[in-house]
């Protein structure tokens, strides 16, 4: 059976086969069958329709993580038309730029959250409030039919930050979507007997996965809000007392949960597939992780939001005791292709060499909204396909796939030697009392450049900054050794979740 | 005007600031090795040889400036007294 080409219909398949089966459950236990799911999303389709709202327009979302969240954006996908997600602890005025900057046509909000979607620059204003969801479900008008309607319409826009710190849309369609999904749907096969974490907020890629991959299966998908994703001891709790079954996350949400989760005393025995993306996760803690669910098996998926995933590797296991190096990020997906490339665009490195990884395929994103310049600089026409800069640094390993070196950005030029700060966090990795590190290069007048290194130390007795430096350069050459260490209780992190870097750079 | 404690403990004082922000004095003891655990890089010895001529008023030739004399705070401290004796 081939798979609907728009995501509503894929999630309508599902609604109809599984009906008074629960679709949804909140953090806070507020549940939807898949006939009551449908029922609102259809109703927010047809009062977008009344609004005049369809194929063309986009609609913001600025709701907290529960069902009338969900209902809302299977809502705007049925009514034809894109949404827009807001990080809902994002400060007002990122919110507002982003609305402004994707015209949107109408936003959904909750009643606590107006201060993000002013009218000036919301559009039509959809109150998720207790009466007013409650008139609309009752009153609910027809959703539109869905003539006219193709795949590569516009399915959702998630703004990322830039490097400039302008927030730029990535837009995606029900084609990038839908390829992303059937490829996950054979490598992870799931069922109406599944439980899916939701952990990563709506404005984040990996929610596509959570949303999609569940809801167009039949399975539960439970929503892990933003205060409930950030106290791992619940999120431990919630993993057994949920039953979860797939999990997906970063590596930073697993290492806290691993660490902190209490998952040795709990049964963790219903979770079966544990996905991880984003970033590289360190490897000690991978393999703690491993050991505490010992009946899960583990995927490292790869893929920025302008691709969606386009390799995956299964994690083999058991991890042996002595590597220390990170796992590849694999082989490509279904019906992509990756190249190593010298320069944006340029030509294949040798065989073995690094380069710069270079992605085409079904799932590469339409462009950045309004944004054609920076389109044309990240994506090259190359044998008549269209190629993605990713902007990481990899090599090839016969056998292994890709291995991800680090990003572009993040390297830097010492003393004249090449340095990847991701490769200065593993060996401070190595250490057993660091629980966390995270490097940053900073300009320096005297010394031209500083590696300044941020460590979470494991509890108990303080690490010494000369026991540091002398481990350092135990594992790492010269070149890589940091010249200032600084000790923290936690490192920042994104609303995505990653480490924060922005922020530790600009510490003083 | 610089006896032996106190050319160790400028040259203590000197690595603290450079190499080792944030460290405590204590943790730095004269026995050390410093040059080859990796504390001190070549970077960081070049300064600290300038350090010491300036500091101490003496000239330290190139094959000088190498681990036997520049290793341990111990070392240090009795090369730069037998260079001053020599002048």
């Amino acid at each position: 059976m081939t798979s609907p080409l728009l995501l509503d219909e894929r999630f309508e398949r599902a609604a109809r086969a599984h009906g008074p089966r629960t679709a949804v459950v909140a953090g806070d236990g507020e549940r939807r069958t898949y006939a009551e799911l449908l029922a609102e999303a259809e109703a927010v389709a047809g009062w977008l329709a009344a609004h005049g709202i369809g194929r063309g327009d986009r609609v913001g979302l600025v709701q907290p993580k529960d069902c009338r969240a969900v209902a809302a954006l299977l809502g705007v996908l049925r009514a034809g038309a894109a949404y827009v997600p807001i990080d809902p602890i994002s400060p007002a005025e990122r919110a507002r730029t982003i609305l402004a900057d994707c015209e949107v046509a109408a936003t959904i909000v909750a009643p606590d959250l107006g201060e993000l979607a002013p009218t000036s620059c919301a559009g039509h204003r959809l109150l998720a409030s207790d009466d007013e969801w409650h008139a609309l479900v009752q009153r609910a008008a027809p959703p539109p039919d869905r003539a006219g309607r193709e795949a590569d319409d516009l399915a959702y826009l998630l703004y990322t930050s830039g490097s400039t710190g302008v927030p730029k849309g990535v837009m995606l369609s029900h084609a990038n979507a839908r390829s992303f999904l059937d490829w996950a749907a054979a490598a992870f096969r799931p069922s109406p007997d599944d439980r899916f974490s939701s952990h990563a907020p709506f404005h984040f890629d990996l929610s596509v996965f959570d949303l999609y991959a569940s809801l167009g299966s039949g399975a539960e998908l439970h929503l892990i809000d933003a205060d409930l994703g950030k106290n791992p001891r619940a999120l431990g709790a919630f993993v057994e007392e949920r039953r979860l079954t797939v999990w997906y996350s970063t590596p930073s949400v697993l290492l806290v949960l691993s660490a902190f989760g209490g998952l040795e005393r709990r049964d963790s025995g219903a979770l079966r597939a544990v996905l991880f993306a984003g970033e590289v996760f360190p490897i000690k803690h991978l393999r703690t992780l491993t050991e505490r669910l010992p009946r899960a098996e583990f995927h490292n998926l790869y893929g920025p939001t302008e691709t969606n995933v386009c390799t995956a590797a299964r994690v083999p296991l058991p991890i042996p005791a002595e590597r220390a190096e990170a796992f590849p990020i694999g082989t490509p997906c279904a019906g992509y292709e990756a190249c190593l490339l010298d320069a944006p665009g340029g030509a294949e490195v040798p065989a073995g060499a690094e380069g710069l990884l270079h992605v085409a395929g079904p799932g590469l994103f339409l462009g950045y909204w309004k944004r054609d310049g920076e389109t044309e600089a990240r994506v090259f026409e190359r044998e008549g396909r269209r190629w993605y800069d990713t902007g990481d640094v990899a090599r090839e390993v016969p056998g292994e796939g890709y291995v991800y070196v680090g990003r572009r950005d993040r390297m830097v030029k010492r003393r004249g030697h090449r340095v990847e700060l991701g490769e200065v966090e593993s060996g401070l990795y190595k250490h057993p009392r660091i629980r966390e590190a995270a490097v940053v290069a900073l300009a320096d007048d005297e010394a031209g450049l500083v590696l300044r290194a941020h460590l979470v130390p494991e509890a108990g007795r303080p690490l010494s900054i000369l026991e540091l430096k002398t481990f350092c350069a135990s594992v790492l050459p010269a070149s890589m050794v940091p010249d200032r260490f600084v000790f923290e209780e936690r490192l920042p992190r994104t609303s995505t979740d990653k480490i924060d870097y922005q922020t530790l750079r600009q510490k003083t | 005007m610089f006896d032996s404690d106190a050319i160790k403990d400028a040259i203590r004082s000197h690595i603290l600031t450079e190499v080792l922000p944030g460290e405590s004095a204590s943790n730095l003891p004269d026995d050390m090795p410093l040059r080859t655990s990796g504390v001190l890089d070549s970077m960081a010895t070049l300064k600290l040889v300038s350090f010491v001529e300036d500091t101490f008023g003496i000239t330290v030739e190139a094959h000088e400036a190498g681990v036997e004399n520049f290793d341990r705070i111990d070392d240090m401290a009795s090369f730069i007294q037998g260079k001053r004796e020599d002048r």
